[in-house]
């Protein structure tokens, strides 16, 4: 490796070819500040915050972008350049509401700890806003143009990383806007509602719509029973808003905090997870066997869905017939549980916790009101039930371990390995291989499948039958695999899609920031919560048995088709 | 088969001519010349640029070489009668030298001209840009052909190189330079592009040039793709340019047809084409990268350098971007030699410059000159001085992105770096004249206005910024200014000149402080005495920011 030797605020350093100014700096311990800097993210040198001064040069430099050159003389703090910076930052603020107490990211926003660093206490401009409306059409994302900072986070997050692409700049000059094609309402377009674009702003200009004053409501009414379920990637991350790391595994204090709030009762989107897994493997084995059509692909993912039904309309029988978790769930809660407790399922309000945004949507959707009634009332994502947490005044650290309820509440480490991406696939491999060759899983661990590769494959010998399967997480990652399915040229007969890279762990609904970096830990947590759990087979979950005993019957049965399973639309673009 | 004839009239067809008209006058004037039964004695030639457009439409007759201005369709049957068939001359018509008061009589004999030495504009308004034969005629292909079939890449770029010939676009950067730089960066496919976005305000050089001999902009980038190792080129040009756009289409067609642009030109294994993009207006676009962008089917913004586009442009290939006025320079330099060039003008930027001047002054219109010469010569010598009797109170050079200049720098020999230390440059040619009935706080307004305008909207400073400078400046034209502001602008401007992504926002302080830093005295009024020393500014009125 080449190794450049510079002089950075006077001190001699000596770092890889190819280095950014930023990153030398970083590692010398010296902060130069950032706002359109996304560490995982491509240059794009545009808020000009970071600028510096290299010797030699007429103008300055921006560090995010500027590679360090042998001999190279930078200086990160001149009086010039503070007053550049803090201009900048001046400039950035005559154009934002400031209404920082108000704002969904008050205390977690780049711009205000920014101005504080700087300590700006006065904008020498007057203030102006742009005249534009806050975006409230779609059902998971809020967009409020007038905090836009026009940083183009977003813009990446939903044309590279995604690649549905919905976001870009527009207009010109002092006009320029972040917006949808021809201005048109979210809610109305194809955007996936993934939400990796509320990851990607630093400030509060894309927001998560909130729904935690629906859910008070309804625990404040007595006729209501309220239930509430929670996804496995939300175990290995709500514990972050308060202070533990990334991937912390605090299911018991997540179930005790639940209750406190006054949920009626507290289960878990892991055991319909089980669920999923035999429906979805008993799906896979029939298309196997049976010549149905291949590759099965995955549906638990309603980013995924609503990407698939617009940008490959065509390719719709490809999915796996049945409804997510989420939606299992609530179809369950309003009629088997509804009997079991002998309440009106109409009396049952039914809210889940999901480190997701497009599952705000997938509750809304026509399909989904199979026990009669919407089968689940209201989504909140792992950043709201925080916000609830806090606002009810629980210590969450002090919280002690509480376990589910049943009848919803045992699962295994199957379920909770869909929090990342490959766990489905896992998870449908360890069930598969058990039911089709009758013999015990040698290894449960299918590494192939885990990690952030963007796209991982595999092979799994079911007793003479071959199963070549994929995962892909990230919606641009899904767009590659389904080039080839629609082609014909896919190989595979399983692909497991996530909406969101990294899998559900990487959400858009869960706690700001998310980068890889942390969807690397709660990875890690996601893993450590499976290898914890005394069964990891979702077929070896005793509740599920007994489940398909007293209501279901058995997988792919009728009460599962009219319950379990759903069909898709053709959108186009 | 060659046709003799007695006598030729070259009637400027450049875009302002035509504008004035000048196309019915042509088709009146072989209309005329057939019917008095010259048809076969005297040839209507339509050229490019005379370059004294204000006189348009302008025409020449040779071979005396009479120079006739501003001549109407109603005019024509008496050049025909009098001056073709009688052989005196239209008295009335002819150009009228503003310094002294006579008639001149032919072209070669008018000030504006006899300053003039015309390397790129040398077959503007001689010949029919129409016409591939008669550039050939003039040499046309001529350098092309030395290059491929008796010189090495390598030694045509040490040719441009010893010329010291320097961009012509705004930045001056060394042409030479720049061709090697694209010949060492590795890659199969590289391209040339001919800039002729020329959105700088004041500025039609670029148009003129290739309107008025099209061919040699093909010949030089045909050139600088044998030298840089690229068989690709393209014009991105305004879609304005409606004119230049046919002639250039003409221009590559002819060539292609001779055997000039295509496979294996001058029988060599040299092979090179050229297509024409259109711009759609942008002004950022004429920045190299937003350019390749804009040509990728992108939104108009610069990119990041480093990467150079000599590295990474078009495509991700290493490509060459030059402007029009660079490009027709390189035939003559190639024909003539290096030193030759490098001779002309001044030592550190030789050659001529092609100015385009407008404003205040007597004749509008399009010069080409050696470096070196004073903006006193080209104000009144070839310019003809201030109309009305008016006096000069300052001169912008370069276009909007450059600065004002007082009339105490009328004598510094203008090239490409002499102006630097007054805050100005050279920059694409522009030259707009202001006299004394301007308010400088009003023209600041008119340049703010325009780069807030044209800013694309990428970078926070240029953004947010560049419609700072124009509140502000709309607040002290108003009387509402207080010295605070400036202090505030003057910060601004300290930002702007070095945090911006690009060289649009980082020149928009330019114009506008040099218009403080000479002229503060007046900004003085406006602030402590709240008057507007020349009546322009309302003051009082409410300063509406737009």
């Amino acid at each position: 490796m080449t190794m450049i030797n510079l002089t950075i605020d006077g001190k001699a350093v000596s770092v890889p070819k190819g280095t950014t100014i930023l990153e030398a700096a970083r590692q010398m311990g010296i902060h130069i500040p950032t706002l359109c800097h996304h560490p995982d993210q491509l240059v794009k040198a545009v808020c000009r915050v970071c600028v510096v001064e290299i010797e030699g040069q007429r103008t300055f430099q921006t560090a995010c972008s500027y590679q360090v050159a042998e001999g190279m003389v930078v200086r990160t703090a001149t009086p010039a350049i503070r007053e550049a910076r803090r201009m900048i930052v001046e400039l950035i603020l005559s154009r934002h509401p400031q209404d920082c107490l108000q704002c969904a990211r008050n205390l977690n926003c780049e711009l205000q700890t920014m101005a504080e660093q700087m300590g700006i206490r006065e904008v020498r401009f007057d203030r102006k806003l742009r005249d534009l409306p806050v975006d409230e059409s779609s059902p998971s994302i809020i967009r409020d143009p007038q905090k836009c900072i026009l940083c183009r986070r977003c813009v990446e997050a939903c044309h590279v990383v995604q690649s549905v692409g919905v976001l870009y700049p527009q207009h010109r000059g002092a006009d320029s806007i972040v917006a949808t094609p021809a201005d048109l309402p979210l809610g109305s377009i194809d955007c996936t509602n993934c939400g990796q674009c509320i990851h990607a702003c630093p400030v509060g200009a894309i927001t998560e719509k909130d729904y935690t004053a629906e859910v008070y409501a309804a625990m404040a009414d007595p006729t209501k029973h309220v239930v509430v379920q929670t996804a496995p990637a939300v175990r290995v991350a709500i514990g972050e808003p308060f202070g533990y790391e990334p991937g912390a595994v605090t299911t018991g204090k997540l179930a005790a905090a639940l209750r406190r709030l006054g949920f009626d009762a507290v289960f878990d989107t892991d055991f319909t997870a089980d669920l999923t897994i035999l429906e979805e493997g008993h799906e896979l084995i029939k298309r196997l066997t049976e010549g149905g059509i291949l590759p099965m692909i995955t549906s638990c993912s309603p980013g995924w869905i609503k990407f698939i039904e617009h940008n490959f309309p065509e390719e719709l029988d490809h999915l796996s017939t049945c409804k997510s978790p989420q939606q299992m769930f609530g179809a369950l809660a309003k009629t088997y549980y509804a009997q079991k407790m002998g309440i009106d399922p109409k009396n049952i309000y039914s809210v889940s916790v999901m480190p997701c945004t497009a599952k705000k949507f997938e509750i809304t959707r026509p399909e989904m009101r199979d026990s009669g009634y919407q089968d689940v009332d209201a989504v909140l994502t792992t950043r709201e039930l925080a916000r609830m947490i806090r606002q009810a005044g629980i210590e969450f650290v002090e919280l002690p371990d509480e376990e589910y309820d049943d009848p919803f509440g045992i699962s295994t480490g199957a379920a909770v390995i869909f929090g990342a991406t490959g766990g489905v696939m896992e998870a449908a491999l360890r069930t598969a291989y058990e039911v089709v060759t009758k013999k015990a899983l040698p290894d449960l661990n299918f590494r192939a499948v885990r990690g952030m590769a963007s796209i991982k494959e595999a092979e799994v010998d079911l007793d003479g039958i071959v199963v070549r399967v994929a995962v892909a997480h990230g919606l641009a990652n899904a767009r590659k695999v389904m080039e080839d399915v629609a082609t014909g040229r896919s190989k595979y007969h399983f692909i497991e899609v996530m909406a969101c890279p990294g899998g559900c762990i990487g959400g858009g609904g869960q706690p700001i920031p998310t980068t890889n970096e942390i969807r690397q830990k709660r990875i890690k947590g996601i893993y450590q919560a499976d290898e914890g759990l005394p069964i990891r087979k979702s077929h070896e979950n005793p509740a599920i048995a007994k489940l398909y005993e007293d209501f279901l019957g058995h997988p792919l049965g009728e009460r599962s088709h009219h319950l379990l399973h759903t069909h898709y639309t053709k959108r186009g673009k | 088969m060659m046709q003799f004839y007695r006598s030729h009239i070259l009637v400027c067809s450049g875009s302002n001519c035509s504008l004035r008209g000048s196309r019915a006058v042509r088709e009146a004037l072989v209309r005329e010349v057939a019917a008095a039964g010259l048809a076969g004695e005297v040839k209507v030639v339509e050229t490019g640029c005379f370059g004294l457009c204000e006189q348009g439409p302008t025409m020449i007759v040779y071979p005396e070489g009479v120079l006739y201005c501003k001549v109407t369709e109603a005019d024509v049957s008496e050049i025909v009668r009098t001056h073709l068939l009688k052989g005196r001359r239209v008295e009335r018509l002819l150009y009228q030298e503003p310094t002294v008061p006579k008639a001149i009589q032919l072209a070669p004999e008018v000030d504006y001209f006899k300053k003039q030495q015309r390397i790129v504009l040398k077959n503007c308004g001689t010949i029919d840009p129409e016409s591939i034969d008669e550039y050939i005629a003039n040499n046309g292909y001529e350098a092309l052909g030395r290059a491929v079939t008796g010189m090495s890449p390598d030694q045509v770029i040490e040719e441009i190189k010893g010329s010291k010939l320097r961009g012509r676009g705004g930045a001056g950067f060394p042409t030479g330079l720049k061709w090697s730089s694209g010949r060492k960066a590795p890659g199969e496919t590289k391209y040339i592009i001919c800039n002729a976005d020329e959105g700088e305000p004041g500025t039609s050089k670029d148009r003129l040039i290739l309107e008025g001999d099209p061919h040699a902009v093909l010949e030089g980038m045909a050139i600088a793709g044998y030298a840089v190792g690229a068989c690709q080129g393209f014009v991105y040009i305004r879609g304005e340019y409606v004119l230049a756009i046919e002639r250039l289409q003409k221009a590559i067609d002819a060539a292609r047809e001779y055997g000039l642009l295509g496979s294996g030109i001058f029988g060599s294994e040299f092979s090179f084409d050229i297509e024409i993009r259109t711009g759609a207006g942008a002004y950022v676009c004429g920045e190299e990268t937003a350019l390749i962008e804009s040509m990728e089917g992108n939104r108009g913004e610069p990119r990041i350098k480093p990467p150079y586009p000599t590295d990474s442009g078009l495509w991700g290939c290493p490509t060459v971007v030059n402007n029009v006025e660079t490009l027709a320079n390189v035939p003559p330099i190639i024909l003539n030699g290096a030193a030759w060039f490098a001779a002309i003008g001044s030592s550190n930027s030789p050659g001529t410059k092609v100015f385009t001047l407008s404003g205040d002054i007597v004749n509008k219109g399009l010069i080409e000159v050696p470096m070196g010469i004073t903006l006193r010569e080209i104000v009144y010598e070839i310019g003809g001085g201030i109309p009305g009797g008016r006096t000069f109170k300052m001169a912008q050079t370069g276009g909007t992105s450059g600065g004002c200049l007082p009339g105490t720098v009328l004598d510094v020999p203008l090239d490409a770096d002499s102006l630097i230390p007054h805050g100005s440059g050279l920059g694409s040619g522009a030259l707009l004249v202001m006299d004394d009935t301007h308010c400088v706080v009003d023209m600041a307004i008119a340049f703010a206005r325009f780069f807030a305008h044209e800013s694309c909207g990428k970078c926070t400073p240029c953004r947010e910024g560049t419609p700072r400078f124009l509140e502000i400046l709309q607040k002290i034209a108003a009387g509402q200014g207080r010295q605070e502001d400036l202090a505030l602008l003057e910060e601004l401007a300290r930002v702007m000149l070095k945090a911006p992504l690009c060289p649009l926002g980082q020149t928009v302080p330019v114009p506008i402080m040099t218009t403080i830093r000479h002229f503060r005295a007046e900004y003085d009024a406006h602030i402590n005495q709240k008057t507007c020393p020349t009546g322009v500014c309302q003051i009082g009125a409410p300063a509406v920011a737009d």
